[in-house]
């Protein structure tokens, strides 16, 4: 099993060049927002490890809204941050990405602070400005874009024929309609039309290193978990304050704001979400939310990496990353359907969890006891969650047309090929599926 | 408010409690103010049907909404108009992008609206009559006050319908609608919701009460003490210190959908073999219910007879689509769903289905929960009628036949919009395939290149049958977004004077 990792390259924009770094980055597009995946820069089509990936201009278009906390807003400067999710580790990815593509990176990123272009080894600069989530999320754990692609034509191939034999074939005989497909696939096979690779062995020290996460984190909580106990009431008492307390902030976004984001939405079934807000003042947030940061990410890792995260099974990857030291916060996701249909599913499905995450973030309505309420309150949350998401200049996706669930059920497709089904209900279940 | 008659029926058209199937002759005029005096004028003595019932069904009934444009025109002030939602005040052309979601795209492109594209008329005037009784009805309406005050930009076709409840293609028609909770009180709590309910919270679909979320829906507040006009106008039942303008009124979205009758039933005719009986399951299947309205799923919501209605049934026992399937157009409309998944019977099972676990379907929980996207239909139907059998001949008469398709909605962004994008256009509906709405796909294919226009159905034995190559059935020819206001704002609105605004008199 090959795991999946993330980069992402963060620097400041040199001042007076935000303008030109964005018509540069909007020359790599074919459509608003899309990237062009033979664009001269990055040519993304070449990295066969690459799912997604986006450069977004990080700006704190909503800086100003701490100010109802009483606090003066931290300055910040545009910062061109440059994300994906790949198969392997990062370090390969990215030595692979400067062998392909060090003229492009080197075009974007000379619009950056300490950027020069003599005399630098652009890997390790990148290197060194590549942060990391405080929390990640993965679909489906190990599952490679090579063997995404590889799917993808066994269910066209699969398709296809079942198209062709419909109609001669006895489907009360279930059984020799599978067998006929799966001789058509070892045909298709031997012919080199079609290949199943098997999977790469998991590297022996990403296994370490999850297996020491899987007991670690619990671990510590458990020698912990006396403190917690004793802290829990004051805790409680301190939340409930807060909640009281913490300013709402209902501010419609403006429509210029809105237009600008949905322009680049709904070209693909999937589109791209960024957004960047402050944590709110206080140590008693900025903890709250590191901790439960790191719960969401344990479990992303290790028990919401099948294809579902809580109720939603439309999101393929999604990180959350501190920044600007622990003041600021930013969140990507790469999800399936219209925005409003996330948003939805937002509310309707994981508010809960959507609550106990953000509710430490300025501007998100109000909760109660961290999960109810919150996202429930529809308009506030619809209006703080469009306020505070920016824009993303170049967006590239290595399989469109694909949601989440057609690649499940791709594996699916391809689970039937590789394990018999045992009985007629599982064979006419599969075919369902082709 | 416990009883029915608390409701504010007597500030509240009509037709967000009755469809007035009764009257049975309709004409829908799209207008243009060209006189504002008189047309205030006009409007403060316009015999509008309120939502009271009578004891006997009235011979006629008339109802007004209007666009952001006729506001405008009306010199309502821009704070006004700014309270009501970007999608009423920006329209169903605001964006590419809205396009796009809508599946205005293609043949459906706004460029070749009849109406509707670049800005929309100013008043949206709907005359109902009891049969025979439009043209007498009209006339009195279009009274020479109403000469001077407007001109008529486009008569929407409409066929009087007689008894006929059939849309253009031969299905009885508006069978699911939700029940409005008028006395408001069922709880909104998602906790009490588990499963699909055709009870409805009234903000769902009236502005001013509280929604599925128990929240209020965005809507123009003014503050009585800038606005002295103001002072007749509802009270906000979030802000009693506001006066509501949109309470009592909600949004009309209306679209010129043409429908190519003998264009489905010939291409049906064809996939089918020119067998009857075939070809009639097939219908069956892509609308979700046999033409009488008889749903394809077996009844089993208990104590309730299928024959009672239409109704009483979700799909929950059938999330295969082996039945109806999944991309059937009544199922896409309306999926049926509760909060959480089917199966959830005690507090530890509803907690492992909110953690996403205890699925036994791969494809379980794709679609969202009805309640928050449900809209009231009030469409008519136009163009001769062409029974199937006649329509699959060669020589099939050819006339424009459609639906002014017209709903009721207190969020067009989360109800109309939602519904029309992420259930009836969306090719991965509920997990599909290369599958769009086979009665209102747009058939472009994705910009993978991958097609939307295949419909899949099951046979008995559970063998996929495909149909390949679906061709548009309908056509958008226009639409609009309107506010179709309480009559105490009617009243407001016909109230302003031109000469010193009434913010300063």
């Amino acid at each position: 099993m090959t795991p999946q990792s993330t980069f992402m390259i963060v620097a400041t924009v040199n001042v007076g060049q935000l303008k030109k770094l964005r018509d540069l980055l909007g020359a790599m597009n074919k459509i608003p927002g899309h990237a062009d995946p033979e664009n001269a820069l990055i040519p993304f089509y070449k990295f066969d490890q690459l799912h997604f990936a986006r450069f977004v201009i990080i700006e704190a278009n909503t800086a100003h809204e701490i100010r109802e906390f009483g606090v003066n807003p931290r300055p910040w400067r545009p910062t061109l941050a440059f994300l994906g999710d790949v198969d392997g580790d990062t370090h390969t990815f990215l030595a692979d990405l400067v062998s392909n593509a060090e003229p492009g990176l080197k075009a974007i990123f000379s619009h950056c602070e300490d950027f020069s272009e003599e005399n630098l080894d652009i890997l390790q600069w990148l290197q060194a400005h590549d942060i990391r989530p405080n929390a990640n999320y993965v679909n489906w754990l190990g599952r490679t874009v090579k063997q995404i692609r590889e799917e993808i034509v066994l269910h066209q191939t699969l398709s296809r024929y079942l198209q062709e034999i419909a109609h001669d074939v006895d489907w009360e005989d279930i059984r020799t309609v599978r067998q006929k497909l799966l001789s058509h696939v070892e045909m298709e096979k031997h012919k080199g039309r079609l290949t199943l690779s098997l999977p790469e062995p998991t590297p022996r020290e990403w296994k370490i290193r999850n297996l020491f996460h899987l007991l670690g984190v619990p671990l510590i909580l458990l020698i912990l978990s006396p403190l917690l106990l004793i802290a829990l009431p004051f805790f409680a008492l301190r939340l409930r304050m807060l909640e009281r307390s913490d300013p709402e902030l209902f501010i419609r976004p403006s429509y210029e704001h809105v237009k600008v984001l949905s322009a680049q939405e709904d070209w693909d079934v999937s589109n791209q979400y960024s957004v960047f807000g402050d944590v709110k003042p206080g140590l008693f947030r900025l903890l709250t939310f590191k901790f439960i940061l790191i719960l969401t990410d344990y479990f992303a890792r290790h028990i919401y990496n099948r294809g579902f995260l809580a109720r939603i099974k439309t999101i393929h990857f999604a990180r959350w990353v501190f920044m600007d030291n622990n003041h600021r916060v930013f969140f990507a996701s790469n999800y399936d359907g219209s925005h409003e249909s996330y948003m939805d599913d937002f509310i309707n499905k994981v508010g809960w969890g959507l609550n106990l995450t953000f509710s430490n973030a300025v501007g998100y309505p109000t909760t109660t006891w961290m999960i109810k309420e919150g996202a429930q309150r529809e308009h506030a949350f619809k209006y703080t969650q469009r306020r505070h998401q920016i824009p993303t200049e170049v967006w590239y996706k290595a399989y469109p047309g694909l949601t989440a669930v057609d690649l499940a059920r791709n594996s699916r497709i391809r689970q039937g090929i590789e394990v018999r089904q045992e009985n007629d209900a599982e064979i006419r279940e599969w075919l369902r599926l082709i | 408010m416990k009883k029915t008659s608390d409701f504010e029926f007597n500030d509240m058209q009509g037709l967000l409690r009755f469809g007035y199937g009764g009257l049975t002759d309709t004409c829908f005029m799209l207008l243009d103010v060209v006189n504002v005096e008189m047309a205030r004028e006009w409007f403060a003595t316009a015999p509008v049907s309120s939502g009271i019932k009578a004891s006997s069904l009235p011979d006629t009934a008339m109802q007004i909404a209007f666009s952001k444009e006729g506001l405008s025109a009306l010199e309502i002030s821009k704070t006004i108009i700014e309270g009501f939602s970007d999608e009423f005040i920006y329209g169903m052309v605001r964006s590419s992008n809205c396009s796009r979601r809508l599946g205005d795209v293609g043949r459906n492109v706004p460029k070749s609206w009849k109406w509707g594209n670049g800005t929309v008329p100013h008043v949206l005037l709907l005359l109902y009559a009891k049969q025979g009784g439009i043209d007498a009805w009209r006339e009195t309406v279009e009274d020479e006050l109403f000469k001077k005050a407007f001109r008529l930009i486009r008569l929407l076709p409409t066929t009087d319908t007689g008894d006929n409840r059939m849309e253009p293609f031969g299905f009885e028609d508006g069978i699911s609608q939700p029940t409005i909770d008028w006395t408001l009180r069922q709880s909104t709590d998602s906790h009490e919701r588990d499963r699909y309910s055709n009870l409805l919270a009234a903000g769902e679909m009236v502005l001013g009460y509280k929604n599925e979320y128990g929240q209020y829906t965005e809507r123009p507040l003014i503050d009585p003490a800038k606005d002295p006009l103001a002072e007749h106008l509802p009270n906000a039942e979030d802000d009693p210190t506001l006066k509501d303008f949109a309470r009592n009124g909600t949004y009309l979205i209306l679209r010129e959908l043409g429908q190519d009758v003998s264009g489905f039933w010939q291409f049906l005719d064809k996939v089918s073999d020119s067998e009857p009986d075939k070809r009639e399951k097939l219908a069956a299947s892509m609308v979700g219910r046999e033409r009488d309205g008889t749903p394809l799923i077996a009844e089993h919501i208990p104590g309730v007879s299928r024959k009672d209605h239409g109704n009483n049934f979700t799909y929950d026992l059938d999330a295969n689509g082996m039945h109806c399937p999944i991309s059937a157009h009544v199922r896409r409309a309306n999926p049926r769903t509760g909060d959480l998944p089917p199966g959830a019977t005690g507090f530890v099972s509803q907690l492992i289905r909110i953690l996403g676990f205890g699925q036994k379907n791969h494809d379980a929980d794709l679609v969202a929960s009805s309640r928050f996207h449900r809209i009231l239909r009030r469409g008519r139907s136009y163009g001769p009628t062409l029974f199937p059998e006649e329509a699959i001949q060669p020589n099939a008469p050819i006339a424009e036949r459609g639906l002014q398709f017209i709903c009721l909605a207190a969020n067009i962004s989360r109800q109309f919009e939602f519904v029309q994008n992420s259930w009836i256009i969306n090719s991965k509906f509920g997990g599909l395939q290369q599958e769009s709405d086979p009665l209102l796909g747009d058939r472009e294919p994705l910009l993978s290149g991958e097609n939307t226009d295949q419909f899949n159905h099951f046979d008995p034995l559970g063998a996929k049958q495909k149909v390949c190559h679906l061709p548009n059935f309908v056509t958008v020819h226009g639409g609009g977004y309107f506010f179709m206001p309480g009559l105490r704002a009617l009243k407001y609105i016909s109230s302003l004077t031109t000469k010193g605004s009434h913010n300063e008199s």
